[in-house]
């Protein structure tokens, strides 16, 4: 299995490769979703699977989020590794409780007797004027739930490698894929040509079987001064904000929210002494606020300056606003100049 | 009130009897002959679109068999069954007796509903996946899982293979094909269907059986599982135990003041059977034929049992605050112990002799068996269970922050 060639791939691509990889290695692995089969998916996840691999391995479900969560519950407690799409993550809600109160609580209630080894990808975040029901990032409606795994790849490496530990794992796990990052890194600002994953380091994606471990976050920059800490599209908007800003920030990852990588975190924030958060979602109960209260808990002693979310506002995604909703470029460039004044 | 009036006004339905109300339920028809005929399982869903309205029966109340669905049962496997079905009711007795005393936190009976899971269980190959709720306990006293082991999860002690993880009631039997319990209602039936989609995937026969009561049919989950079974053709049941009462609501508020659960699934393209749940030899016979169809590949069938909660919701309700305190009495279709006895007393396989000194019997095993469980902790004393093993089996191995909040735990110990 193991291939020494790489190419260049796109998000899109590399998670397709993934399923591609583990449907062709293992006959339990299946794909469905609406839209996934025949026409390979509204991002084109899916493309060409179903030829492949056969209609009964990758098919299209009814518009039914409670249902197609609750099915592959089923198969996963019956031996299959489904792996399920949500056409977007705005749409996940009706999908809630089997989430929630089933697939996270199978394995705990019945003290292992039954456990659902599900995946579920979905694609989160703004920046495509998707307005309030194409753009939410919910994580933090997941991560508050035990016995659930909740990802998110920024690049198409991680997102191959993640894709591929998530299917092997025997917990659900949530797949999150900004897809503004899709087709490129995007850098946060909102009116200049986008950029594509050609040529990007993180755009050469090995062929073959490999993975990206969960709860290990990646150190996008190294440095002394400032630790930045996001993941999703944030990633890429943060590096080329510290780049504007001229700072020396260490810039993490965190690939993964729940298993969270927390001794990155620690290190780099006890090493810099000051912290920033990034997220597109709310700022209200956002993942922002657990990690500033990781880090008063872990690094109190060693902050030189109070902690700074950079998030989406606490409204709904706006359809016209979005750039004034979006934490761009330019704005956390400002945040970044005024942490470093604060001391 | 009649249904068509010159002006809408908003109609709460509410039961016809109410407490201090005298029950009078001679209006509901109980067919005194089986009624509709049994088509081949492999029939086109449309010809049973009649049987959703109708009600399959076979005993008589005088104990005489009738009609085509009489099922071909031995007096062995039908004296199983009569066993089983007071084995089940002597638990659920000393359970909630034994709950009273405040040895556990919780319970809930099944009483008057032994015929639909025991005579369910008795139809399908042990192998085949049940998705209960919490008042299908028969189906573990037919497939032979330990009693004892059933008292344990009750008491949630040093026997409890759940480890104390899951309130009383809410098994998880595996090796005795018995999904874990949820108590969040009707979200199993979608998950039952797809362990069937599973099966059928991997070639193997083995159906998926699905239960909920009437009242969580009118959960999303269950339109999901009727329209997924319908779309993937999964072999499965998917049954509706419609005991009239869902806690303090009737029927009525589930569904309106329609005829039929079952008649749900006919929009869904699915076979439907109205079966007496009451009456052992129905339910065998509703099942056999569902079953037959899903493993031949002719789809899910919708069973509603029709049945009567004869106790309260669980340990929590008294039933006299929202119903008359003897409507179990005047429901009209009996009990179903009583009408299987009688059917073996007819036809000479049985005597009141017998069953009297067999519920004797029961009653002392049941005893014994609580005895020796209870020797493993109860939740008003010490329940033998380790409060450590609260943080495993969270995930399939322990991630760091657990192990961390673990540790937490030991040193504020």
């Amino acid at each position: 299995m193991a291939e020494s060639k790489s190419s260049d791939m796109n998000m899109i691509e590399a998670i397709r490769d993934a399923m591609d990889v583990k449907m062709s290695a293992d006959p339990n692995v299946l794909v469905f979703g609406e839209d996934v089969g025949y026409f390979g998916g509204v991002f084109r996840c899916t493309a060409g699977l179903q030829e492949k691999h056969g209609l009964h391995r990758c098919f299209d479900t009814p518009i039914s989020e409670g249902g197609i969560v609750g099915m592959a519950i089923g198969m996963a407690a019956n031996g299959l590794r489904p792996v399920a799409e949500i056409q977007f993550a705005d749409y996940i809600y009706p999908g809630y409780d089997q989430i929630a109160s089933e697939a996270a609580r199978l394995r705990y209630r019945s003290n292992g007797e039954f456990w659902a080894p599900l995946t579920i990808r979905t694609p989160v975040g703004g920046g495509i004027y998707g307005g309030t029901t194409h753009s939410q990032s919910p994580e933090a409606l997941f991560t508050h739930i035990a016995g659930l795994k909740t990802v998110i790849p920024s690049n198409p490496y991680d997102a191959k490698g993640l894709l591929i530990s998530a299917i092997e794992d025997d917990d659900p796990v949530l797949f999150l894929e900004p897809k503004r990052l899709y087709n490129g890194p995007f850098d946060g600002e909102p009116h200049k040509a986008s950029v594509s994953w050609a040529g990007h380091d993180l755009g050469d994606v090995p062929a073959g079987h490999y993975t990206v471990p969960l709860g290990k976050a990646r150190t996008i920059r190294e440095g002394g001064a400032l630790t930045i800490l996001a993941y999703g599209t944030m990633v890429w908007v943060a590096k080329a904000a510290v780049e504007a800003a001229g700072v020396d920030a260490e810039i993490i990852d965190l690939r993964s929210l729940l298993p969270l990588d927390l001794d990155a975190i620690v290190t780099s924030v006890k090493k810099t002494g000051r912290a920033m958060i990034l997220h597109e979602a709310t700022r209200t109960s956002g993942f922002g606020a657990e990690l500033i209260a990781e880090i008063q808990e872990h690094c109190f002693y060693y902050l030189e300056a109070p902690l700074v979310r950079v998030t989406g506002w606490d409204t709904p995604y706006p359809h016209a606003q979005e750039w004034a909703y979006f934490p761009t470029k330019a704005r956390v460039q400002r945040e970044i100049e005024d942490i470093m004044d604060a001391d | 009130m009649p249904k068509h009036q010159n002006t809408s006004r908003l109609h709460v339905p509410e039961p016809p009897f109410r407490p201090g109300d005298t029950p009078d339920y001679s209006h509901i028809s109980v067919p005194a002959h089986h009624t509709p005929p049994r088509p081949d399982p492999m029939c086109d869903d449309h010809e049973t679109a009649g049987h959703a309205l109708g009600l399959i029966r076979v005993l008589r109340f005088n104990g005489e068999a009738v009609g085509e669905w009489i099922p071909k049962l031995s007096p062995d496997q039908l004296r199983k069954g009569l066993r089983d079905m007071m084995l089940t009711r002597a638990m659920d007795e000393r359970m909630f007796n034994m709950q009273r005393q405040g040895k556990m936190s919780f319970y809930m009976k099944s009483t008057g509903e032994e015929a639909v899971s025991v005579g369910h269980a008795m139809a399908l190959r042990p192998d085949d996946m049940t998705f209960p709720t919490y008042r299908q306990q028969g189906i573990l006293i037919n497939r032979g899982a330990s009693i004892a082991e059933m008292m344990c999860q009750c008491l949630s002690n040093g026997g409890d293979r759940l480890q104390g993880k899951s309130i009383p009631v809410l098994y998880s039997f595996r090796d005795f094909g018995f999904f874990s319990i949820s108590g969040n209602l009707g979200t199993q039936l979608i998950q039952g269907v797809g362990w069937a989609m599973a099966n059928a995937y991997k070639n193997e026969d083995g159906v998926a059986s699905v239960f909920t009561g009437e009242g969580a049919t009118a959960e999303g989950d269950f339109h999901y599982a009727l329209n997924f079974a319908s779309t993937y053709r999964a072999p499965c049941i998917i049954n509706v135990v419609n005991n009239q009462w869902a806690i303090s609501s009737f029927q009525g508020i589930a569904m309106g003041e329609g005829e039929s659960f079952a008649a749900r699934g006919t929009g869904y393209g699915l076979a439907t059977l109205r079966v007496d749940g009451n009456d052992l030899l129905a339910v065998y016979a509703a099942t056999e034929w569902a079953a037959e169809r899903a493993r031949k590949g002719g789809g899910a069938t919708v069973i509603e049992h029709f049945t009567y909660r004869k106790s309260g919701h669980s340990t929590s309700d008294d039933p006299t605050k929202y119903r008359p305190e003897n409507e179990p009495e005047v429901w009209p279709f009996g009990d179903p112990i009583l009408r299987l006895k009688n059917h073996l007393i007819l036809i000479k396989e049985w005597s009141e002799e017998q069953h009297k000194a067999q519920e004797k019997e029961l009653k002392l095993e049941i005893r014994g068996l609580y005895k020796e469980a209870e020797k493993m902790g109860n939740l008003s004393g010490d329940t033998h269970v380790d409060p450590l093993t609260m943080f495993e089996q969270v995930y399939g191995e322990m991630p760091k922050h657990l192990k961390r909040q673990r540790a937490n735990f030991l040193d504020e110990d």
